[in-house]
């Protein structure tokens, strides 16, 4: 496992998102009221930047007609082919078994502990982290 | 040949529909007054010319008697000619073409009245399905309920295009009944024609309308898997009669992948629309509408993904197929066995009842 | 440790395809009508627009009766990042599709036009306009895309017209219909634009939508876009159908016919049952002389998206032998939200050659013409 600190809190607000580059691979990264979310920015299905996606919630019906919504803000739809995937797993919601798009552990962390890292922090800020 | 097994039920034959002076006795006083002083003409519908090359094979006409129209020539012909154990009569008649309400589900009572005192009652092997007032589920409903009381009705038949997409909230109360008297929902190639049968209009030829009816289908399935029908019903099955067969593997493709973008929008659809088709749907296999070569048929049915969805049937009379092909040539013996056994008796409960 | 951070999301994708393409499908729309359409509409035509809008067969003055998955049925990524609608800035559409996906040559096929509008002047007008501002706004500026001659179908005599008057100039590559006619296709009242199309030596395109106002189904109109979209395959079907039964290959033997975004799975199943049917009823059928498999295999062609996706792809593949590695030409569909991908389509076993008829070769010889 490694550890990449992204940027620092305060500058990845809520509400936002980024790409990054960690190890040649495109990771989405998102801020949802304050929750850390990653993804591989690569959709399974033909490829299409999930980055540009719209996040949305959870739309179900135990029957026809009866509409539920929930998750919202925690649900990513690709942009190209609307495939919607749970941005916390990186499962498909109509097959989560078969078609998933790898998920990574973001997180936010005082400087104070990253200090043994090799990239320069200040104490006094959080960053973000992801793991790969 | 593919040659069929002992027990084989054919699930798709048609009597021909009756004249109305052959059911005056069945029909409630005021419906047979109504008859004979209205001057009402036979209610054939345009899609089964009796005289037309489809709807009756050389072999099986007989003189100019309306193809289907002897009970005995039908039991000679299908029943003893196919060594079925049972078949299933569909009669295509056109009392769910009548705009009234009520007149559609007088003569439907009718009919259905006919067919057991004129079909049903000459030959322990025969079956048949419930002709309903499509466009008036309530009333459908009553006439399943009433009709169902005699075990040999073991189906509820509709023209698979009629006045609303089959799937709509409308005609539920029809799928409702249905699924409490336990019988499956046939849908029949045939429309009432209250839409163009095309999606681009009026077509100028009887073959347009007949090759359209595989498009109806598509819709068909389309909408009942999309207003969450399968969903509602969990115990309903669903029969394509006359449907054609080649066409499903293609059609499913495509609407599990639309589906897997726009789940959101029928959400009640909670997994795979060839999941639920290759569970809850099931085939007649005349015809097929396969390709001559045996190496293709393997390929379809592979592309099918199933062998519990096909059911055997002749379609009798109709032209489909010579001699005693009604099966694609090439079918592995255990498939044929599915075929013509095991799954007409999975599929119709009152089947396994052994004599009603 | 490599940190990378990245200011904005960027739109880009990997450019995997070695092999120059032809895509026949890309749709271009207008960054506004004042600046773009007026010039080549009458003012009279620029006021009915204004005060009655263009007015299709169907409900909703500014939108689709089935409402989209998503805005503009585009993909979200397609935006320009200058403004405007997508498919509405060239240059934009060059640095994220033309120039990534390595397309040569690109078929425009504009879909709002004059087509399936209810009053047939504007009809006239409005596809004028369109065709003229495809040449002007594109291809004089991209060398590697071409139009299509839109035209007001539901008037065989303006659009027999309007092909005449367009089909001198060299960009444009076919006639273009939408598959929704107010009567089947096939019918002798568009006869006269099929002559046309033929005498100019231009493929007929046809492709999905349009506002015919038959209900899309059989059964009357269903409630969901998904069946909408599922639908123009049925739609393709009965089209095809009424060509080949109505005779019109056999009055047009040199007439190609190209049928756009329905996918294509469904043909092997469909010449399957029309030949079963036509040798049933060829004497009703007295217009269709030959055998109908045999008239697609000579006349008809296919645009491949949406491709449809099986499980297992190896039985799609399957399913192009049966309908012949010759007959598909490759589109993506750009901007909109059901593109196709060119590296994600087929699996990577299919041969060379295959893929070089499928992505390219196939158009050129549909179109008569070299990559730019
Ligand atoms: S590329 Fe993401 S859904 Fe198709």
């Amino acid at each position: 496992m490694t550890r990449h600190v992204v940027a620092p809190v305060s500058e990845f607000p809520p509400g936002t998102r980024r790409c990054v580059v960690l190890e040649g691979r495109r990771i989405a990264l998102f801020n949802v009221g304050g929750r850390y979310f990653g993804l591989l920015d690569r959709c399974p299905h033909q490829g299409g930047p999930l980055s540009e996606g719209v996040l949305t919630g959870l739309v179900e019906a135990g029957a026809p007609g009866d509409y539920s919504f929930s998750r919202p803000g925690e649900i990513l739809r690709c942009p190209w082919h609307g495939w919607e995937f749970d941005l916390a797993t990186g499962k498909s919601r109509f097959d989560p078994r078969r078609h998933r798009t790898r998920a990574f552990r973001v997180s936010a962390e005082p400087g104070e502990e990253l200090r043994a890292e090799t990239v320069p922090v200040r104490v006094e800020e959080d960053y973000v982290v992801v793991e790969t | 040949m593919t040659v069929l097994p002992p027990g084989a039920i054919d699930c798709d034959l048609h009597p021909a529909p009756p004249s109305v002076s052959a059911l005056m006795p069945y029909l409630e006083p005021h419906w047979a007054d109504a008859a004979a002083h209205r001057g009402l003409h036979e209610l054939e519908t345009i899609a089964w010319p009796p005289n037309a090359p489809l709807s009756c094979r050389p072999d099986w006409r007989d003189g100019d008697a309306r193809p289907g129209s002897d009970p005995a020539r039908l039991i000679s012909d299908a029943v003893d000619g196919f060594g079925t154990r049972y078949a299933i009569l569909n009669c295509l008649y056109g009392a769910p073409m009548l705009y009234s309400e009520d007149m559609a589900a007088g003569f439907a009572r009718a009919l259905n009245d006919w067919l057991k005192a004129e079909w049903l009652d000459r030959d322990p092997r025969l079956r048949a399905s419930i002709t309903v007032p499509p466009h008036a589920p309530g009333l459908a409903a009553e006439e399943i309920e009433r009709a169902a009381e005699d075990r040999r009705f073991v189906q509820v038949l509709l023209p698979v295009m009629g006045e609303t997409p089959p799937g709509r909230r409308i005609n539920w109360p029809v799928y409702a009944a249905a699924e409490r008297a336990g019988l499956p929902v046939a849908f029949h190639a045939g429309s009432a024609y209250r839409h163009p049968p095309t999606p681009v209009g009026w077509p100028s030829y009887l073959a347009e309308d007949y090759a359209a009816q595989a498009t109806a289908f598509q819709a068909a399935l389309t909408s009942l898997i999309a207003e969450g029908v399968f969903q509602k019903f969990p115990d309903l099955t669903v029969v394509f009669a006359e449907s054609g067969v080649a066409w499903l593997p293609a059609h499913l493709w495509r609407l599990a992948k639309y589906w897997r973008g726009l789940r959101m929008e029928v959400p009640w659809v909670d997994r795979s629309p060839e999941e639920i088709v290759r569970e809850r749907v099931r085939f007649t296999i005349q015809p097929f509408d396969a390709p001559e070569e045996p190496d293709a048929v393997a390929r379809l049915l592979e592309h099918l993904g199933s062998d519990d969805m096909l059911l055997f049937a002749t379609d009798y009379p109709h032209w489909q197929f010579d001699g005693m092909g009604a099966l694609p040539e090439g079918l592995p013996a255990d498939l044929v066995r599915r075929i013509a056994v095991d799954n007409p008796l999975s599929t119709y409960p009152r089947l396994r009842e052994g004599k009603p | 440790m490599t940190v990378e951070v990245l200011d904005r999301p960027s739109g880009e994708t990997p450019a995997e395809a070695t092999l120059r393409i032809a895509d026949c499908d890309i749709h271009p729309s207008p960054k506004s009508l004042e600046r773009e359409i007026h010039p080549f509409l009458e003012r009279r035509w620029q006021r009915h627009l204004e005060r009655y809008g263009a007015r299709p067969r169907q409900p909703f003055l500014n939108g689709p009766a089935y409402p989209k998955g998503q805005p503009d049925a585009a993909r979200r990524d397609a935006y320009p990042p200058a403004g405007g609608r997508p498919g509405s800035d060239l240059a934009f559409m060059r640095a994220q599709h033309l120039d990534p996906n390595n397309v040569g040559f690109g078929v425009l096929n504009p879909l709002k036009s004059g087509q399936g509008l209810q009053n047939l002047d504007f009809a006239d007008a409005y596809c004028r306009a369109i065709n003229d501002w495809q040449i002007a706004f594109w291809t004089r500026e991209e060398p590697r895309l071409k139009a299509s001659i839109v035209i007001p179908y539901e008037d065989a005599a303006a659009s027999v017209r309007e092909i005449e008057r367009c089909a001198g100039e060299e960009d444009y590559v076919q006639v273009f219909m939408l598959n929704r006619t107010a009567e089947p296709m096939g019918q002798r009242r568009y006869w006269p634009i099929y002559d046309a199309a033929a005498a100019a030596g231009l493929p007929l395109a046809v492709h999905a939508f349009g506002f015919g106002g038959a209900p899309i189904t059989g059964s009357g109109w269903p409630s969901y876009y998904i069946e909408d979209m599922t639908g123009h395959a049925q739609s393709s079907q009965a089209v095809l159908t009424s060509m080949i039964f109505e005779g019109v290959f056999d009055r047009l033997p040199g007439l190609r016919m190209v049928l756009i975004e329905s996918g294509f799975a469904w043909l092997p199943a469909l010449c399957w049952r029309l030949d079963r049917v036509w040798m049933r009823m060829r004497d009703e059928l007295h217009r269709c002389k030959r055998r109908p498999s045999e008239i697609v295999r000579e006349q008809v062609f296919l645009t491949t998206q949406p491709m449809e996706e099986p499980n297992r792809p190896r039985q799609l593949v399957e399913c192009i032998d049966w309908i012949g590695w010759d007959r598909l030409l490759f589109a993506t569909d750009y901007p909109h939200w059901d593109f196709d991908q060119p590296d994600r389509v087929l699996p990577s076993w299919v041969d060379a050659e295959k893929r070089r008829a499928f992505f390219t070769d196939n158009a050129l010889r549909v179109y008569g013409r070299q990559m730019p």
